[in-house]
């Protein structure tokens, strides 16, 4: 069942001109979707249409998902400094009217699912990038949204923390199933993540191909080094490739 | 050691300036009136060192209340400003003009409207003119500061308006009000003792008018002390304010 579409989207931006389109996209519920492609294509206002945050120019998005079922993660953990870990984690059930004590209940649980069970009283200045990072994961996952949006989420962490991380996206996905897109650079880690891999081309943005993953969802462990993820890197890096001498 | 020689620089360099000076006023017999020495000076410190106190907690009393005073006005003008941009666009160029305007052209104007036995009350209304405008621009900028994306998330979670004030741009302007509070809290002594200056004796007890009264006096050394203290004055509360604003700042960050 799809749970949101993007049907024959367009955006244009005053200034810039056509920023993104037209772009076909519908996610299936339980769906894990990559969305990769050069900067400048138009991922994160593809992902910024999909939230709601942003109207397209032309064109329907439909959205099942209803208020406060859909959640972001941004590039930066964008936590508020003022507030500790748990109560960032606990505000978007407080702003929906859940009593204070509840939520913060409910928040120090989701901290707990992230890995960050100690860490619940500590401010955001007190966090390394890898454990903010997990904190506005958690701040995501608290409302038990249908559909997970995240924007290069991994972007600004070094390769390990990274890897840790997606295989704890992976774990929590296959607790409460949540449709997730993510918006990446990294075709390894589109691959690894997802079950569909979206290429998109410059200027502005087209789908120009694509791609299933096979294998089972959360990943086994070599899973990285097996045939099978290596050919699907090479066909979404080739597709990337065609992409970019297309739109040049 | 390194430490200690960039703690002592400051220090030395005084006492060096302070020895020239000294030896300058002897060697050249300059008269006390023209440019009393350093001795001098501090032996009428030394002197008038009551009355001096008394009115540099004068003048700062009366600094403090019009810092009071600006720090509700330009905060509650500034919530009011900030939740409509059209209010935003008409009380702009007021500010600035209020800015601008050199507050001791304005005094004269003030003193007479205070009237001639309400000298303090021109004064603390002088100093908080100067002092609103740093609070108020803080207190603007700061509530336009929050992170964009986190204003998306208040979109996606249906914050009301109240509930984004409250909860997002009024804990993100802590900083810039802090700011705007230690600028204004040095413009407010300034412009307290240039009410004073154009209140004149008029039952005005500050610095500024021990400076005046011993001008008239030709007393230059105690021109001097007044000075002193008044310089002293303004770096005590300011490195005051510098840690209030870093105490302040820690809680607010967490660390």
């Amino acid at each position: 069942m799809t749970i949101a579409a993007l049907q024959g989207v367009e955006v244009d931006y005053p200034a810039r001109g056509r920023a993104l389109g037209p772009l076909d996209l519908a996610i299936g519920e339980g769906e894990i979707i990559a969305l990769v492609g050069p900067s400048g294509c138009g991922k994160s206002t593809a992902l910024r249409l999909l939230a709601g945050l942003e109207a397209p120019s032309r064109g329907t998005v439909r959205r099942q998902p209803g208020r406060g079922e859909t959640s972001v993660v941004f590039q930066a953990p964008t936590l508020a400094p003022w507030l500790t870990a748990r109560a960032n984690v606990a505000l978007p059930l407080e702003l929906a009217g859940t009593p204070r004590r509840v939520a913060r209940d409910r928040a120090a649980e989701a901290l707990a699912r992230v890995g960050l069970a100690a860490g619940v009283d500590a401010r955001p200045a007190q966090l390394s990038g890898g454990m903010a990072m997990r904190v506005s994961l958690a701040r995501a996952l608290v409302t038990d949204p249908r559909l997970l949006l995240l924007d290069e989420p991994f972007a600004a962490l070094d390769e390990i923390t990274r890897r840790a991380l997606a295989d704890d996206v992976l774990a929590l996905w296959a607790r409460y199933r949540p449709a997730i897109v993510f918006v990446t650079h990294n075709v390894e880690e589109a691959v690894y993540m997802a079950s569909r891999v979206v290429v998109m081309t410059r200027g502005p943005g087209l789908v120009a191909a694509q791609v299933a993953v096979d294998g089972p969802l959360p990943r086994p462990a070599h899973f990285r080094t097996s045939a099978g993820f290596r050919e699907t890197a090479e066909t979404v890096s080739i597709a990337l490739a065609a992409g970019m001498e297309a739109a040049a | 050691m390194r430490r200690l020689a960039e703690r002592l620089a400051p220090v030395v360099l005084v006492a060096l300036l302070l020895a020239a000076w000294e030896t300058a006023c002897r060697l050249l017999a300059i008269p006390a009136y023209f440019l009393p020495p350093p001795s001098r000076i501090a032996a009428s410190l030394a002197a008038d060192a009551p009355s001096l106190l008394a009115s540099a907690w004068n003048t700062l009393f009366m600094a403090l209340v019009a810092l009071a005073v600006a720090s509700v006005l330009a905060q509650a003008v500034a919530l009011v400003v900030a939740l409509s941009p059209i209010l935003e666009r008409a009380v702009r160029p007021l500010a600035v003009v209020l800015q601008v305007t050199p507050v001791v052209a304005v005094a004269p104007l003030v003193v007479i409207w205070a009237g001639i036995d309400h000298p303090e009350r021109a004064i603390v209304a002088l100093a908080a003119v100067v002092a609103f405008f740093p609070i108020f621009s803080g207190a603007v900028t700061g509530l336009k500061s929050a992170d964009p994306d986190l204003e998306r998330l208040f979109d996606l979670y249906g914050a009301t308006r109240v509930q984004r004030l409250m909860r997002l741009r009024l804990p993100s302007a802590t900083p810039y009000l802090l700011e705007g509070h230690k600028v204004a809290a040095g413009l407010a002594v300034i412009g307290a003792v240039v009410a004073e200056f154009v209140a004149g004796s008029g039952g005005a007890q500050g610095l500024a008018w021990r400076i005046l009264e011993a001008g008239n006096r030709l007393q230059t050394a105690r021109m001097f002390a007044a000075l002193v203290v008044l310089g002293v004055l303004g770096a005590v509360l300011h490195a005051g304010l510098e840690r209030l604003e870093g105490a302040i700042l820690r809680l607010w960050r967490g660390r």
